[in-house]
């Protein structure tokens, strides 16, 4: 009895070393060589795949990081300013100073701006409402309100105003990886410039018809009347297909443009109280007219 | 026994109130609307201008490519504008506004109610005539016909299937066209085999229009080669495919093959009516017939309407939109397109305007997918709808392209046998289309 179990310990004890041996030096003669730098570096990303710098997701960043030699030409909207030192420290070269950005929603089409004039039956999807009809409104541009870019947000920054019917970003939590521009089928988000204290100044629409057609369909449509162009002094507004567009680099936050806005389209966030012209501000202001 | 197509389809209500009425004649509109896309292919470009005079039959648009097609005039009048109108698509698109006043037509039109038998033009100025007068696929496709008449060189065509199905519910244009001008049809059949050198047409016919299939086999002794065919009816039997393998027997493979690469050509009725009287009374394609019906609708018609007419006087001809309409819908039940407004013109594809009772039209509330293989076992084209809507739910675009979401018709059959009440269809829509245009980038890179 004791025999047999003296017999499987050294037989078992035997083969285990043997095999252990042999898978050392399989290990040793195959190893596969990877750059630590690229774990330190993938250590340090958000891990969220938002797929916001361009690539599939962060440890493809992290490997083409490494492969670059520098972070030249990439950048890490999820991630903070320092984590991007710290990257670039691990690398040895320098950060490039990138502009940090947010989405931003561009129509101001809430139910009561935009009348309701259809009825939707489908599935509550922007991106099957968008390929059945033109939406529950006269505006064919606009917000389709069913909140295709609330779960395209992995950040949990969108969500939908109950009130408005639109959707509305926090700014404090959009890493600007762009996933919600991705899946708005109308193309109404966009990434702008945060600029200092996060003050912004965008036209509020994108909806490319005539003035009184445009008009008629939402209260605070752009009607391309052009009042904007002839207003900015630093060339930052182009009229195209009878829409406005702020260009964010050459915009210089004066606002002389919201003021001449006859639509009350044109938008200035979070400026200071003198003037209160915040996005609900504006929307209380339209309305009060609109009585 | 009759023939029919061997996988799938279903069979809806047929829901044919207008088949024993006769068509009327529907009154000028005060305004003509002419949208420029009114076919697959490139928009027509306009060759007017704003207070141009222009007279029934005149060239409004020219063909925008090579696949497009003219659009003429339906009325005389004056030309309003060039602006948007909000189409069928339920988006605004260019078109040409006319102001009608009399009602004058181009001098080269026959008008008379004459039937030319003989053609002796060649086979070349046959399929000129076509495209000069704006002819496009009547089904509901609107492929413009000359393109589809000059199929690749590397296909041998032996036969003409001609589309009078009708398996849509609640339509009977195409049943009506059939027993008002069955010597038209049968002309223009032959135009089309001479046109393309076929021995053989074959006219297929569901089973609940045998006046049609007995009218046009009594007359169908006079032209050779040409038989009537009588077939179950199962929806969607309608579609090319379908009929090509119900009529011949003969399946054709996955795009980019067509009808052609199993030398069928298929033609509607209305664009075989629409040839004819292009090529044998000059008349360009400027209406149509509509079905305007509905349950409730007071009398429900079969309207011969000039196109650009908005369908709002459509309805007021048969006695308003009822009460209880839950939506308005251009073409049938099953592929037509729900209309924002009633504005909207008739174009060359609308072949009917149905106004749904509110309790058909609402959606059932969906449930869970309860793995009855119903789906799977209704289409026509033995996809697996079901595993097609998930895939589209999951953005999975390349599993969805494995499993040959762009064969797909688009018929309905999966969402309108489904017990759950899936909204197949949406889902699978969306991922055709988001598939197609990954696919046709990826051809542009090559």
């Amino acid at each position: 009895m004791s025999d047999s179990i003296l017999t499987a310990v050294i037989v078992l004890g035997i083969a285990g070393l043997v095999i252990g041996v042999v898978l050392f030096l399989i290990a040793k003669k195959f190893a596969v060589k990877t750059d630590p730098r690229i774990a330190q570096i993938e250590e340090l990303l958000p891990g969220a795949n938002c797929g916001g710098c361009g690539f599939p997701g962060c440890s493809a960043f992290a490997d083409a990081c490494v492969k670059q030699g520098g972070l030249k030409g990439m950048n890490c909207s999820a991630s903070k300013p320092e984590v991007m030192e710290k990257i670039a420290a691990i690398m040895g070269g320098e950060v490039e100073a990138v502009a940090p950005k947010v989405a931003v929603v561009r129509c101001n089409g809430s139910c009561e701006n935009r009348p309701r004039v259809n009825e939707y039956g489908g599935v509550k999807r922007c991106s099957i409402a968008n390929m059945v009809c033109g939406g529950e409104t006269g505006c064919f541009y606009g917000c389709l309100g069913c909140g295709d870019c609330v779960s395209a947000c992995r950040f949990g920054a969108i969500s939908m105003n109950p009130e408005t019917g639109l959707p509305e970003v926090d700014q404090d939590k959009c890493t600007a990886c762009g996933a919600c521009v991705g899946a708005c089928p109308r193309h109404i988000i966009e990434l702008r410039n945060k600029n200092k204290k996060d003050r912004r100044v965008y036209v509020s629409c994108v909806n490319k018809d005539k003035g009184p057609v445009a008009k008629k369909a939402c209260a605070v449509a752009c009607i391309g009347c052009g009042k904007c162009v002839k207003a900015c002094q630093f060339e930052a507004i182009t009229l195209e297909n009878n829409l406005a567009y702020i260009d964010f680099e050459k915009c210089r936050l004066c606002k002389k443009c919201v003021e001449e806005c006859p639509q009350h389209t044109i938008m200035a966030v979070n400026f200071p109280a003198p003037k209160p012209v915040t996005a609900s501000a504006e929307q209380t202001e339209s309305e009060s007219k609109n009585a | 026994m009759l023939k029919t197509f061997k996988i799938g389809g279903v069979h809806p209500e047929d829901n044919k109130l207008t088949r024993a009425v006769r068509t009327e004649i529907a009154e000028l509109p005060k305004q003509a609307v002419f949208p420029l896309s009114q076919h697959i292919g490139a928009p027509a470009v306009p060759c007017v201008q704003k207070g141009d005079v222009v007279k029934v039959g005149t060239v409004i648009a020219k063909a925008g490519g090579f696949v497009s097609a003219d659009i003429h005039s339906s009325v005389s009048g004056k030309v309003a504008k060039i602006d948007t109108v909000v189409d069928a698509s339920g988006y605004r698109k260019p078109a040409i506004f006319i102001d009608v006043e009399g009602d004058e037509w181009e001098e080269s039109i026959d008008r008379s109610d004459s039937i030319v038998r003989e053609c002796s033009l060649a086979p070349q100025e046959i399929i000129e005539r076509i495209k000069n007068s704006g002819v496009v696929g009547m089904g509901g496709a609107c492929f413009p016909t000359h393109v589809k008449m000059m199929p690749p060189k590397d296909c041998k065509l032996d036969c003409l299937i001609v589309n009078g199905v009708e398996c849509e519910p609640f339509l009977t244009a195409d049943h009506r066209l059939m027993l008002e001008h069955p010597d038209e049809v049968l002309i223009g059949v032959s135009i089309i085999m001479k046109a393309l050198s076929l021995e053989k047409a074959y006219i297929g016919i569901e089973e609940n229009k045998m006046d049609a299939v007995e009218l046009l086999r009594g007359k169908a002794g006079d032209y050779p080669g040409v038989e009537i065919v009588p077939l179950k009816m199962k929806y969607p039997q309608g579609g090319e495919k379908q009929l090509i393998d119900a009529v011949v027997g003969r399946q054709v493979p996955a795009p980019p093959a067509i009808p052609a690469n199993v030398g069928a050509l298929v033609q509607n009725v209305g664009t075989v009516f629409a040839i004819y009287e292009a090529v044998q009374k000059n008349k360009p394609l400027i209406e149509r017939i509509v079905t305007v019906t509905g349950k409730s609708v007071k009398k429900p018609a079969n309207l011969v309407v000039r196109m650009g007419t908005p369908i709002s006087q459509l309805i007021d001809y048969v006695g308003g939109m009822p009460e209880d309409t839950g939506k308005l819908i251009s073409g049938g039940p099953m592929m037509g397109r729900p209309l924002m407004n009633a504005d909207v013109p008739v174009v060359k594809g609308t072949s009917g305007v149905l106004m749904l009772p509110r309790e058909d039209a609402v959606r059932a509330e969906e449930r869970p997918c309860i793995r009855c293989g119903k789906c799977v076992s209704a289409c026509p084209m033995g996809l697996e709808p079901y595993l097609l809507a998930t895939l589209g739910e999951q953005a999975d675009w390349e599993r969805a392209e494995k499993e040959d979401i762009m064969i797909c018709i688009e018929c309905g059959c999966c969402q309108s046998t489904c017990p759950s009440r899936r909204p197949l269809l949406d889902w699978v829509r969306l991922t055709k289309t988001t598939v197609g245009g990954i696919i046709r980038s990826r051809n542009a890179k090559k």
